[in-house]
């Protein structure tokens, strides 16, 4: 591949959960021009105050390597893992979808979420909320079919991956 | 002092004790007043009032870069910190060791748009290393201490710590500095063994070697700076230095080709070009020093040694980098040099000297001074030669007389050398000088200024008067932001859109207004003079020296051009037009 070819990476940053540092993450990313496709966080140690961000960009492998850098130098990033390039990861992102139809269309609805797997979390006479797990690319495939179906809200968490096999971030 | 019974203000003082702190820079306001109480009742630490906070941060700098301290700063909420910001953001942009205490409005208030509030912390996120807000009085001494070894540790940089006036008033412990800094901040100091060796065995191999060499090198510290310096004499490489690398190898050394980049010397851009090894030690291919990338060092294999490993492959992909501390990966590349008896070819290494002394001899620096009218060029190489033999710091303003004092001040030794090169801040100048010249009282200190830049801190003299610092303002009064006159020539037909230096001050009669000493100067027979009195007069002088207002800064490489098309002279201008690209870059 060339060297100049745009790639998506996935990128796990462990953080001090302290104020601010995911003001810092943003504000480097939107400062220095990167992309942020996708962008989740949360507390993942309690004990030790850490948060995992983690973070979809895409960039020549010199503006991967520049972004990896850049947040490995931010005084409260403990570690910067590209989970793209280390090996095998999965990667799961959550949706909350809400349909509104009657008739064929609601059928056909709860039809597709059975074969995607998604659950309906909420029901009314007219409408579903369903909820679904999976990659991006599924995700994106559920909505698509349920736009016709009358797509009316999706919520989405961002993706969150970790590295297969045992060996921890 | 107990530690119990402290309050937060008493905690800070301490700590800047601690931490050997004993000269701060600041403004007092509504929010630091309890730090100014304490300030009052002690003699531990001196604090220089200056005129305006821009100037503290400045102040600091010149400091912190004539000693390889952290200098420190301290100023009140709101207004104070917005005036500090340009100051933190040059200081992050030459990697300046600063710790900067912004007082803010008590924690309750935090939010409310209280007066003199400013989000300090989010405003001064991008223009700093690290900055802390500190809403709890038990972490005050820790956070405080953290921020010394952040400031100083690593790529060295800024860090705020804003802290609300409550926290400064109610009680907080104090615990003594520790020797580590944060878990997650641990620069890597030492390059990998097989780097360095790769790094020897490519330069063993070099025919047309080069070492290019930048303010990390003078940061890393003397003892560095002397061992590259005879890692550079063993092989005889030649050597060239950025803006801010100016001092960190002998000016003076025949194996110095001078400065590199867009007002560097011919010589060492042509060598930048042809060069077939490039050792690049503490510098990070700027876009003032690569000129357009893709001509930039073409047949050239690379070697970059830097501390912070964002600057590896950031503007330019380098084949080996040695991510490590200058003189600590310095030392290692000696040692394995040695170990393997490497040597180069010496044959080849004469050839390409050869060719640089070609390139020499075209004399880029050159000048024609005829006449009564001073060329500024003349008047900084007057200055260099009746001021190199003295304890003499050189602090600059930003423009063409920073560029000509880069060109014709030759400094021998680091940390001499101080002048805005990342952010380009005019009105640097004046204010580090006060800074150095806290911190080197004997010295002779110069700032080397134009009639424009001075003015933008120009208030500072006031400061100069109350703490009686004999500090040397030159100024190269050619009545036009020379710099912008310059590029408007060149690239803009002509066309002197407001760079007119326009209703200046009689700079003689405002040295008088504030007890310093005023001389002015525009004949040639009394450019010595006027230099040798203003050395003699004990005090404050401002040299209002008139030079040839159409002088331009020469040898020149335009924007968007490559190393080996640079203009030499005004009679290279015609021949090669600014390309488009070219014009929108700054």
């Amino acid at each position: 591949m060339p060297e100049s070819a745009v790639k998506t990476h996935t990128i796990a940053v462990l953080v001090d959960d302290e104020a601010g540092v995911l003001a810092r993450v943003i504000g480097l990313f939107s400062g220095r021009g990167y992309n942020i496709e996708s962008l989740t966080v949360a507390q993942v140690d309690r004990q030790q105050k850490l948060s995992r961000i983690t973070i979809v960009t895409s960039g020549t492998l010199m503006v991967i390597e520049q972004i990896k850098a850049q947040l490995a130098r931010l005084v409260p990033v403990h570690k910067v893992a590209d989970l793209t390039t280390l090996g095998p990861s999965v990667a799961r992102e959550l949706a909350l979808i809400k349909v509104v139809g009657t008739g064929d269309r609601r059928v056909e609805a709860l039809r597709i979420a059975d074969i995607f797997r998604a659950r309906a979390v909420d029901s009314t006479n007219e409408s579903f909320v369903f909820e679904i797990v999976g990659a991006t690319d599924k995700l994106d495939a559920f909505i698509g079919l349920m736009e016709p179906l009358g797509l009316a809200d999706v919520s989405r968490t961002g993706v969150v991956a970790i590295a297969r096999g045992p060996n921890p971030l | 002092m107990a530690d119990q019974g402290m309050n937060g203000a008493q905690v800070v003082l301490k700590a800047l004790v601690d931490q050997g702190v004993t000269v701060i820079f600041g403004y007092p306001g509504g929010a630091v007043l309890p730090l100014y109480d304490e300030l009052f009742k002690q003699n531990q630490i001196r604090h220089i009032l200056v005129r305006h906070e821009q100037a503290a941060v400045h102040a600091a700098e010149g400091y912190a870069r004539s000693t390889g301290k952290v200098g420190v700063v301290l100023v009140t909420s709101g207004p104070g910190a917005t005036n500090a910001v340009t100051g933190l953001l040059d200081a992050l942009c030459d990697s300046v060791p600063l710790v900067c205490l912004t007082g803010q409005v008590p924690t309750h208030l935090i939010g409310n748009d209280a007066f003199q509030e400013a989000d300090t912390t989010g405003i001064t996120r991008p223009c700093t290393k690290h900055n802390y807000l500190v809403k709890d009085g038990a972490k005050l001494a820790g956070v405080l201490h953290e921020a010394f070894y952040v400031a100083a540790h690593g790529r060295p940089g800024p860090v705020v710590i804003d802290l609300p006036k409550d926290i400064l008033v109610g009680p907080a412990p104090y615990v003594a500095p520790s020797r580590s800094g944060p878990k997650s901040y641990r620069p890597q100091m030492e390059a990998e063994p097989a780097g360095v060796a790769a790094a020897a065995a490519l330069i063993a191999t070099a025919k047309r070697p080069l070492f290019y060499i930048g303010g990390g090198v003078v940061n890393s510290g003397p003892v560095a700076c002397a061992a590259l310096t005879a890692l550079i004499r063993r092989t005889g490489i030649p050597c060239t230095q950025t803006l801010m690398g100016l001092g960190a190898f002998p000016g003076s050394d025949p194996l110095s080709i001078g400065m590199v980049g867009m007002h560097g010397t011919f010589e060492a851009n042509w060598a930048m070009h042809d060069c077939d090894v490039m050792i690049c030690v503490g510098a990070r291919f700027d876009d003032r020093v690569t000129g357009r990338l893709n001509a930039f060092a073409p047949n050239s294999k690379k070697v970059h040694i830097d501390i912070d490993p964002s600057s590896i492959n950031k503007n330019v992909a380098v084949d080996i980098p040695l991510v490590g501390d200058v003189g600590t990966v310095v030392a290692a590349l000696t040692k394995q040099w040695q170990a393997k008896s490497y040597q180069l070819d010496q044959a080849a290494l004469a050839d390409w000297w050869a060719r640089i002394r070609t390139w020499r001899a075209k004399d880029c620096l050159h000048f024609s001074q005829s006449g009564q009218v001073i060329k500024p060029q003349y008047a900084i190489e007057r200055l260099y030669q009746l001021t190199k033999d003295r304890d003499t710091y050189i602090t600059t303003e930003v423009g063409q007389h920073q560029m000509w004092a880069a060109q014709f001040y030759k400094f021998e030794q680091p940390n001499r050398w101080m002048t805005s090169g990342g952010l380009g801040t005019m009105g640097y100048g004046l204010p580090a000088a006060m800074g150095v010249q806290i911190a080197h009282p004997d010295a002779l200190v110069i700032d080397i200024a134009g009639e424009a830049s001075i003015q933008m801190n120009i208030q500072e003299l006031s400061t100069l008067g109350q703490y009686r610092l004999p500090v040397k303002l030159f100024i190269l009064n050619n009545q036009y932001m020379g710099m912008v006159r310059q590029w408007q020539e060149l690239m803009h037909g002509g066309r002197y859109s407001e760079s007119y230096s326009d209703s200046l001050p009689d700079f003689v009669k405002l040295a008088d207004a504030y007890g310093a000493v005023g001389l002015k100067v525009d004949k040639l027979d009394d450019l010595d003079s006027a230099i040798t009195e203003m050395i003699s007069v004990p005090r404050a002088v401002i040299v209002d020296c008139r030079v040839d207002a159409k002088e331009n800064c020469f040898p020149m490489i335009p924007s968007g051009a490559a190393h080996n098309e640079m203009l030499l002279g005004p009679g290279d201008e015609a021949e090669q037009p600014m390309s488009d690209d070219g014009m929108v870059l700054v």
